[in-house]
Parts: structure tokens; sequence; C-alpha cells
């Protein structure tokens, strides 16, 4: 098994540990995107987790914010804080609540939460990097429900004019939101075309093969001109049979005592 | 001279020092005056077209990277268009982020009712993390600029663009950061102004001494954090305090200073503002008499206050 393969694996477990400290919590998108930030924290991204404001670092903007557990599974696992935080996950006074926050969390790089917000976020982080000149990365993720907010499309269409090739956007293309999948509630496909349509360079990949994220990631690091977007098609619940059977009820939903045992058994 | 002109000469001064001040524009450039920045920054100043939520949270993103980013547009937009992208990743998230407001209330005139805004301070105000003010005349953007831009936080300015006329003394003024200004020293009543009615506040005061009543005059540039001290300090003076202001009667200068006043120092108190009106078209003194915002108003209101107090 490759290390990444490893470190999603952890993830996951880590990532459950954590919303089973609360009994429930936003597990289906949270356990969708563990491959994508096992690749990314791995082999791709920059940074130093004794100083993490260090300067030039890569940056990375989860906009869909409310899988935040996933980012401090992985934050916690590279060694941003202590594994122990996970187990205070929204608490009175926790340094983790479910929805990242920059303020609270060392490591997470934007607050997000409030969806369509990220991206114009992490247009920004690209502008800035680039006037301060300190070649970073900086990379967005996505839900694809997320992209029915307007907002989203004002970012993309500015990133794409301006060319900012220091930006990587992911579409965690799980087919699913709250109401129902995307389909049904609001259809977002072509995700592709539209990305494309605002200027971006594309990739569709499966988002829990390791080796086409690396492939896509590591190609859209050597952009020259555009953006680039990568949408993965993923399974909500990824990893956990009975979460990714759940169907859209995985979105939030319980992690209780037997569920955590049983998941930690399917995660070994 | 203009406000805008003084505020874009200030500008350019400051990001002649400060080489991490950068500012945005939501294709309103060429309206608030900041085009000169352009030519003489061209990369430190985005024009993101028009999309005022994509300028705010990439303001954030420019803020979390260590610079200081000045968005503009009209005030609604800026706003109440705006107001979960500053609740969110501005307030909430702790970022620099100045805010530049431009035609706010009244002084909208012909752009006037879907460009006019009487709640935009009521809003502001009730996010934590955000210096909120209201500018009077150039000379006071002038001073007010360098500290805007020193203040670690973010700040919401209300300014007319265009206003000329000014109030205070370009040799002799100083401005503080959350200080009032006292116009004039009085024992009779309080008045408490902010932004560009402060001048027919201070024609006011002048009306009221020929009748016999002595008016003290405080110019509240910055309504949030008030400057209590100064509001009470006067409040016990006087026994009597009268808000003038281009906004809401709901959630602006007046909540300010009565939620201050019911708490330490109960005491008479009215409001020269707008009462749950909406907005329109018209020049400015059309406006200002439709809504009751003229120095007489302001006269009238003083007497009445100062007349229910001696009775």
């Amino acid at each position: 098994m490759s290390y990444t393969l490893t470190t999603a694996r952890e993830i996951r477990q880590l990532t459950l540990r954590c919303i089973h400290s609360q009994g429930s919590g936003h597990v289906g998108g949270s356990l969708s995107i563990a491959d994508l930030l096992a690749v990314l924290y791995d082999k791709f991204m920059k940074y130093d987790s004794t100083q993490p404001d260090m300067q030039g670092r890569d940056r990375l903007v989860l906009s869909k914010g409310h899988s935040g557990p996933a980012l401090y599974a992985t934050l916690a696992l590279k060694g941003f804080f202590p594994v122990e935080w996970l187990d205070t996950l929204n608490r009175l006074g926790t340094r983790l609540p479910s929805h990242c926050n920059m303020v609270l969390t060392p490591g997470v790089d934007m607050t997000a939460g409030s969806l369509g917000q990220g991206l114009s976020c992490a247009c920004g982080l690209a502008v800035a990097s680039k006037l301060s000149r300190d070649k970073a990365h900086i990379y967005c993720i996505l839900g694809d429900g997320e992209l029915q907010e307007g907002q989203n499309w004002e970012a993309a269409m500015y990133a794409g004019a301006k060319g900012l090739n220091n930006l990587t956007v992911f579409v965690d293309a799980n087919g699913m939101q709250i109401d129902g999948t995307t389909k049904e509630v609001v259809n977002v496909e072509d995700i592709g075309k539209k990305f494309r349509a605002f200027g971006f360079d594309i990739a569709r990949v499966n988002g829990h093969d390791h080796e086409q994220l690396s492939d896509a990631i590591a190609k859209a690091l050597k952009s020259k001109k555009r953006p680039v977007c990568i949408v993965m098609d993923t399974i909500k619940g990824k990893g956990v049979d009975f979460y990714e059977q759940m169907g859209i009820a995985v979105h939030s939903t319980s992690c209780n005592d037997e569920q955590y045992e049983q998941a930690m058994q399917l995660l070994k | 001279m203009e406000l805008r002109k003084a505020y874009v000469a200030k500008l350019l001064e400051l990001m002649q020092k400060n080489k991490k001040i950068v500012i945005l524009d939501a294709d309103l450039a060429a309206a608030g005056g900041t085009k000169p920045i352009y030519q003489q920054f061209p990369k430190r100043a985005f024009d993101v077209g028009i999309a005022e939520s994509n300028m705010t949270c990439m303001a954030v993103g420019m803020s979390a990277y260590g610079y200081i980013p000045f968005i503009h547009s009209f005030a609604p937009f800026c706003s109440r268009r705006n107001f979960d992208q500053i609740a969110v990743s501005i307030s909430y998230s702790e970022q620099n982020v100045k805010i530049m407001a431009f035609d706010p209330g009244i002084t909208a005139t012909s752009n006037g009712g879907t460009h006019m805004t009487f709640e935009d301070v009521a809003m502001m105000r009730a996010l934590p993390n955000i210096v909120v003010m209201d500018i009077v005349d150039w000379v006071q953007m002038r001073e007010a600029l360098p500290q805007i831009a020193n203040h670690k936080g973010s700040v919401y300015v209300r300014m007319a663009r265009k206003q000329t006329e000014q109030l205070f003394d370009e040799n002799t003024y100083r401005f503080k950061l959350g200080k009032a200004d006292k116009l004039s020293e009085g024992k009779d009543i309080t008045i408490i102004s902010t932004g560009c009615l402060t001048i027919d506040a201070s024609r006011a005061v002048q009306r009221l001494k020929e009748q016999g009543i002595n008016a003290e005059l405080l110019c509240m540039a910055t309504i949030k954090p008030l400057d209590e001290q100064a509001v009470l300090q006067s409040a016990k003076k006087t026994n009597a305090v009268l808000t003038v202001e281009n906004h809401s009667v709901h959630g602006g200068l007046y909540s300010a200073v009565t939620e201050l006043l019911s708490r330490e120092y109960p005491c008479r108190c009215d409001a020269v503002a707008v009462y749950d009106r909406i907005s329109q078209v018209g020049s400015l003194n059309d406006l200002k008499r439709d809504y009751h915002l003229t120095e007489q108003d302001i006269v009238d209101k003083a007497v009445a206050l100062v007349n229910s107090k001696r009775k």
C-alpha cells in the first residue's frame, strides 16, 4: 500500500473519531475528500506544521467548510496540533468548530462555512502570492452542490480572465446535497465545461484514485497561463460501506459508538 | 475640495510609504475617483468588475496574506449586498479590510432609491471587530485616513464622494480615531452629529446661540466604538441630547448614544434622522427637507428638547 493510501485511511479514522466525539456530524462530505487531502499533504502542499503561519507556504481553502473534520484529522496527523483536540469538536470553547475558522485552528488558511465565498478568498490569496512573489500555490476545494452559489462564478470569471495559474480548484463531485442529488435539485453538470468556459484548464479524475489525483495535480502545478479545475468524481461517505450506502442522508448523520466501532473495523 | 479627491491624494501618499496597501474596485473606480491609483500603482490596484461579493472576499484573501486592502463601492453595495461576506469572512475571521462606502444616505441624491442606504450603520454596528465611521469633509478624511490604514482591523467608512463644503480648518484640525471632536462648548443641550450633516448642525448651533441657547456640539466621526466618555461628560452637563445623522433612526448614531445613556445616564434625547422612510431620488437639499434633516429641523428639535427640560 502506498503511503498516501495509509494516510487517507488514517484521515478517515481520525475524521470519524472527531465526529464520534459529538455523536454526529458531516460524515459524508468529509470522507469523500479524505483521499485528496492525503495526496495534497503527503505529496504537494508546502508547509511546516511547527510554523503554521510560515511565509511562502501553500494555502488550502476548504470552501465546503462543513468538511472541517477531515481537514482537522489531516492537520492533527501532520502535527499542527495534538490529536486529542479532535475529541473537542463543537464543544464550547473548542479550537475545532464544525466549519473551519482560520482564527482558531493552526493550519486552517481560510474561514469557510457560508458556501460560495471560498473561491473568491482563494483568488485573493493567489493574487497576493503573485504580488509578494513567494511562489506559493493556492488550492481550493469546492463542493458540487456549492456551485449553485453565484459568487463562485464571479470568482471563476476573475481567475480565468486574469490567468491565475497559481490556483488549483477541486470540485468534490459526489453528486449529493442536502435536499437530494445535485441532478434532482438543480443540476450542476457539466462542471468541467462550465469551468473551461470561464477560462480554466480542466481535468476529471476518480477522486479516490491517488495516481489519477497526483497526475492531475502535478500537471496543474505546471500550468503557465490558466487556473486549473480538477473535477473529482467521489462517493459521499467513501471508505465505510454503510455510510456509502446511506444516500443523501450521509451529509450529516450519526456516528454513535456502534457505528464508530464498525467503521474502525472496516478501516483497519 | 471634493472628498474623493482628498481621499485618493492621501491614499496615494500612504501607498508610497506602505507597500502593503492595495486597492480593489468593482467597476466604480471612475466614479470613486481611484483611477489615478491604477496609473501610479498598477500592480497594487484591482478592478474585479461588477462583482462586489468577489471583491470583498478577494480582499479577505489579500488581508490573510498580510496586505491592507481598501475596497470601494457605493454604500449599498459595500454593505447590504455584502453583509454575509463581511460577517463571515471579515468580522468572524478577524481580517483587516477597509471598506470605503461612497455616497451613504441622502448623498446618493439622483442615484437614490435603490442606491440609498439608511441602514448600513445599523448593519455594521451589529458586527464585532469593525470600526464604523461617517466622514464630514475632506479635511477630516485627510486626517483620518492614516489612522484608518494603521488600525489593526477592519473599518467601514461612509463618505460622500462629491461633497465640497468644508467644516474643519485644514491647518489646525487634528483627528483621533474613536474620539469625538468638541466643536462648541455649551451647557443647555448636547448635539452629537456624524457625517455630512455635521455642517448643518454647526450652523444650527450658531442659530441657537442667537436665541440664547448654548449648545455643545460633538462631532462623532467614529460611531463604533463610541466615545462614551465624551457623550457622558457632556450629557451630565446638559441633561439633553440631540443626535444628528444621515441614517435611519434605527440602529445608527441615535441608537448608539441612547443605548449608552439609558444604561449610564438616562436623560432627555431626540434625533434628527430618517424615521422609517424608504429611500428616493432628489437633490441633496430637497432630500434634506423631505426627510427633515435640515439646519432648521436641528434648531427646532433642539429648542423643543431644551423647553421640555425646563418644564
